[in-house]
């Protein structure tokens, strides 16, 4: 992986195999190297990039964070210059609309202003904060058709309803009125491709754009650009860091890595035969859901190419660590005048489970099903409206001080974003020690012994304790959170999406660490998660949330191999399958949103008991959201 | 947009209530016969005594307060101790000048200061950038006086364009104005340097960038109107200050307004005026502040609509 320039197959060695090899190459990127400012030095971050897009192709850029492959989108729209970063050396060859190559290394400013928009459009990775709060939808896509098509004020917003209607956003007519903030996360990222789409580009740079959406949601989306891309004809490069959205909709794949191409070709030959190391990693790396059907009990992903043993952890002879009873968290929403609570969210109706020691509770579900509140709502972060919650049998629902204390200490959580949840003015030794000093559990002299071996045992041995936390890489610090975690001897550690924000390698180590711990110390996990590859790996059960309320709860293998609610079964058919050869099996999606979770106080929410379809497995009969 | 209207409006009752309490509380919290106070050092015996019966300082105190509130709504404030006047005749007569002073010297200070924050976060790290924070950091350090002193001595001791002082017609509102807005030109500048800079960052604004949309574009309709927002909490702050009236500009341009009137009641022990002027510029606040509301509402539709 030095700076040699990797081989260029993707113009001839695949040619055999690839349908479009035969189309003009569009775009052509070589020898691109881009800095940064650095203090006083500039850190190269790009280095000697060559990659091709052709003619109505998708050319997938995958790496982790940090491999350069935004920069390169940023250096090929030129964005690069506002951005503070240089471009050092490479060409960008670009085949503009009337034949002539353009490189656009080297094309100033307004001439590729003129070109951004009808010739190379980009969608970006947030959409909650890529469209301007303050100008409403249609006149954001309006602006970009009067600016390049030269229409008037009129025919352009006409233009804008159609592109809405074009990315299936429903009762578009009503839609242009609307602000930013009035739409949900997907609805958002339709009206950036919308927008991106309204000068008809012929090249189209998606960098992350369904990383920030729910998968149901991202689904629909990636349906959506694929089928736009061949209405429109158009290019796509896409960029990500998810080798199953990969899967899903690549021709051809550029791998990155630290600013360098690692392999290039297309996407079978990447997925089936991967010449490089790297690519070999990122791909075991890479959770498949469905890889232990058939397999009762859980199993750490595999390291170095070997597929560890199955975990029995379980102690089902001794009573629950956990028993959550009709548990009830609501929120009142108020509005107008004298704000008057107008209805309520029912972020947690009547949820019921428990976790016996030594075990794993998948809690899954998309963003506002209530199953972040739950976990919150165990150790009163938030305050539960109704229903008990059992600690090793004993109701600690009641908020005594004994109680409480006891809770704060048998339970603990890490949370998912480990940037924000360690003091960056503390050393990472005095944030682990912090709950053995709360909590009296040691002598002082004892602390720091004690420290060590609890960051040994999350592999952060020697010398981490007097670091900082700005000093360690994202998977280190999740790691000390977990220590943290582990200081106090809990019996329940509830990980809140502890691993969605980690790199996939780091993910699948962070996740072997939580189940190596459980084997030695018996604790108990409440996972909440939206990956549900990720989930199955760690769970022995799993619970399905939707609208608040636990729809689907079981056995991991009976849940996930064979569920029994129509939205568990919605869920499971859009997590993309990082495997080309298993791409288009046409599933049951719809461009349906999730109904809000806020209800008026005159229409509760139907709850009943789930009714009982297997060993242990219960699913909800009644309809809930009104979809199922 | 009338629910939040009417919301902020309603919000801002305790506020007046708090108000009235503290203007009325504060002749009774001075050491001294309250009577004595307002009927002034000069006062005979009849006369503080005239005072304290029409004051009706003889009854218990929340009586005493619902007839001061009475007499405020209806525009009673007393008579001043030194002149014998109305106090709200006092207080009109000097209130419009440093009303229109204030205006024009936020004019000057908004163009001035919006205009070289914006140049200052376009051309971030530029010598632009550079001159005009320089500018902004003399602006506030150059003392107010001085610089007064120094325009009256140019434009109208030697150049004789303008008048020296006095409030007589347009071409006197000048040299107070401007060298009352440039401190707040300067402070404007700085502000919305950093609204502008931390606005240009913003995922938008490439999204902007990213439809062709040219330069001028971004930076007005994309970035300024965002940026904007903390710019008007500033200027409200800044509008609120400035309608006290100041003291070293009306000393310095001989300007009937305000801050010479509150001075001279100081000086004075004229305490209705005084009294008076307390319940003026909390009032004062309390109106800017719903304005800066009202602006914020118009600026961001998430305020307006929610």
């Amino acid at each position: 992986m030095m700076s040699t320039s990797p081989p260029p197959d993707g113009s001839q060695a695949d040619g055999s195999n690839n349908g479009s090899s035969g189309a003009a190459t569009l775009l052509d990127v070589s020898g691109l190297s881009v800095s940064f400012p650095a203090g006083k030095q500039r850190t190269t971050v790009v280095r000697n990039v060559d990659l091709q897009v052709r003619q109505g192709e998708t050319l997938a850029v995958v790496g982790e964070s940090g491999s350069g492959k935004s920069v390169t989108a940023l250096a090929i729209t030129r964005l690069l210059d506002y951005a503070g970063g240089r471009l050092d050396a490479g060409m960008i060859a670009f085949r503009l609309r009337d034949g002539a190559s353009l490189d656009l290394a080297r094309a100033p400013q307004e001439r590729m202003r003129q070109l951004r928009g009808p010739e190379i459009a980009m969608v970006f990775q947030e959409p909650m904060t890529s469209l301007n709060p303050v100008l409403r939808i249609g006149d954001q896509i309006a602006e970009a058709v009067m600016l390049h098509q030269g229409l008037g004020a009129a025919a352009a917003r006409e233009e804008a309803r159609r592109m809405l209607e074009r990315v299936r956003i429903p009762d578009a007519a009503r839609q242009l009125e609307r602000y930013p903030f009035q739409l949900s996360g997907g609805m958002r990222q339709r009206v950036m491709i919308a927008m991106a789409l309204s000068c008809r580009p012929r090249l189209l740079i998606a960098d992350e754009p369904t990383t920030a959406l729910d998968v149901t949601v991202q689904a629909q989306v990636l349906r959506l650009m694929r089928a736009l891309q061949q209405e429109f004809g158009m290019s796509l490069l896409f960029i990500t860091h998810d080798m199953g959205v990969v899967a899903e909709i690549a021709d051809r794949v550029v791998v990155m890595r630290d600013g360098q191409v690692v392999e290039q070709g297309d996407v079978g030959t990447i997925f089936a035969r991967p010449q490089q190391d790297y690519t070999r990693r990122l791909l075991a790396a890479v959770p498949v859901l469905g890889s232990l059907a058939g397999e009762k009990l859980p199993r750490p992903f595999p390291e170095n190419g070997n597929e560890p043993p199955p975990q029995d952890t379980v102690d089902a002879a001794h009573k629950p660590v956990l028993e959550v009873d009709r548990l009830v968290t609501r929120f009142e929403v108020r509005r107008g005048l004298l704000g008057r609570s107008v209805g309520r969210i029912h972020a947690v109706e009547h949820v019921s489970f428990m976790v016996r020691p030594g075990e794993t509770l998948g809690l899954v579900g998309e963003s506002g099903c209530g199953k972040s509140t739950t976990g919150r709502s165990i150790i009163r972060l938030e305050q539960p409206e109704a229903g008990s919650i059992r600690l090793d049998g004993e109701d600690v629902s009641e908020l005594a001080v004994d109680s409480e204390k006891r809770l704060r200490r048998a339970v603990q959580y890490v949370f998912q974003d480990p940037f924000a949840s360690l003091d960056p003015r503390l050393t990472i030794g005095f944030s682990v020690a912090e709950p053995i000093r709360t909590h009296d559990l040691l002598p002082g002299h004892a602390v720091e012994a004690r420290v060590e071996a609890l960051l040994e045992q999350v592999g952060l041995g020697g010398g981490y304790s007097r670091r900082y936390p700005h000093e360690l890489s994202g998977g280190q610090r999740q790691r000390v959170c977990i220590a943290r975690a582990l200081a106090s001897e809990p019996r329940l550690i509830i990980a809140d999406e502890a691993v969605a924000a980690l790199d996939v390698s780091i993910r699948s180590q962070v996740v072997n660490l939580l189940m190596d711990l459980q084997r030695r110390l018996g604790v108990a996990y409440l996972f909440i998660s939206h990956d549900m590859a990720v989930v199955e790996r760690i769970a022995h059960r799993v619970a399905v949330m939707y609208l608040g309320q636990i729809v689907e709860i079981g056995p991991r293998d009976a849940v996930l191999g064979d569920p029994q609610h129509a939205y568990t079964r919605r869920l499971l058919a859009a997590v993309p399958i990082p495997d080309p050869a298993r791409r288009g099996h046409e599933r049951a999606l719809d461009d349906s949103e999730v109904p809000s979770p806020m209800r008026r106080h005159d229409d509760p929410p139907e709850v009943a008991p789930l009714v009982r379809v297997g060993p242990d497995h219960y699913v909800a009969r009644h309809r809930i959201g009104g979809l199922f | 947009m009338i629910a939040f209207l009417a919301r902020r409006a309603l919000g801002i009752l305790p506020v007046l209530v708090c108000v009235s309490l503290f203007s009325f509380g504060f002749v009774r919290m001075l050491p001294g016969d309250p009577a004595r106070l307002l009927a002034g050092p000069d006062a005979t015996l009849q006369e503080v005594r005239a005072v304290r019966i029409s004051l009706g300082l003889n009854k218990p105190l929340w009586r005493q307060y619902l007839t001061y509130i009475r007499q405020t709504l209806a525009g009673k404030l007393g008579t001043s101790a030194r002149t014998g006047q109305p106090v709200a005749k006092v207080i009109g007569e000097r209130f419009m000048p440093t009303f229109w002073l204030t205006v024009a010297a936020m004019a000057w200070s908004t163009v001035i200061g919006v205009a070289l924050g914006v140049l200052a976060g376009v051309r971030r790290g530029r010598w632009q950038d550079q001159t005009s924070m320089v500018l902004a950091v003399s602006g506030i350090s150059f003392p107010a006086f001085w610089l007064g002193l120094l325009l009256i001595d140019l434009f109208s001791v030697r150049l004789h364009w303008l008048p020296t002082g006095g409030e007589e017609g347009w071409r006197s509102f000048i040299l107070p104005s401007f060298t009352l807005g440039v401190a707040v030109a300067a402070v404007m500048a700085r502000f919305t340097r950093s609204a502008f800079v931390e606005v240009a960052g913003e995922d938008y604004v490439r999204t902007a960038r990213m439809k062709g949309v040219p330069e001028r574009r971004v930076i007005w309709k994309h970035t300024f109107r965002n940026a904007l927002i903390p710019v008007i909490t500033m200027a409200g702050l800044q509008f609120g200050f400035l309608l006290g009236g100041s003291i070293v500009i009306e000393t310095v341009f001989a300007w009937p307004g305000l801050g010479r009137l509150l001075v001279d009641s100081v000086n004075y022990r004229d305490y209705p005026v005084i009294q008076a002027e307390i319940l003026l510029f909390s009032l004062e606040f309390v109106l800017i502040n719903l304005l800066v509301d009202v602006l914020y509402a118009v600026v961001n539709p998430e305020i307006r609509l929610q």
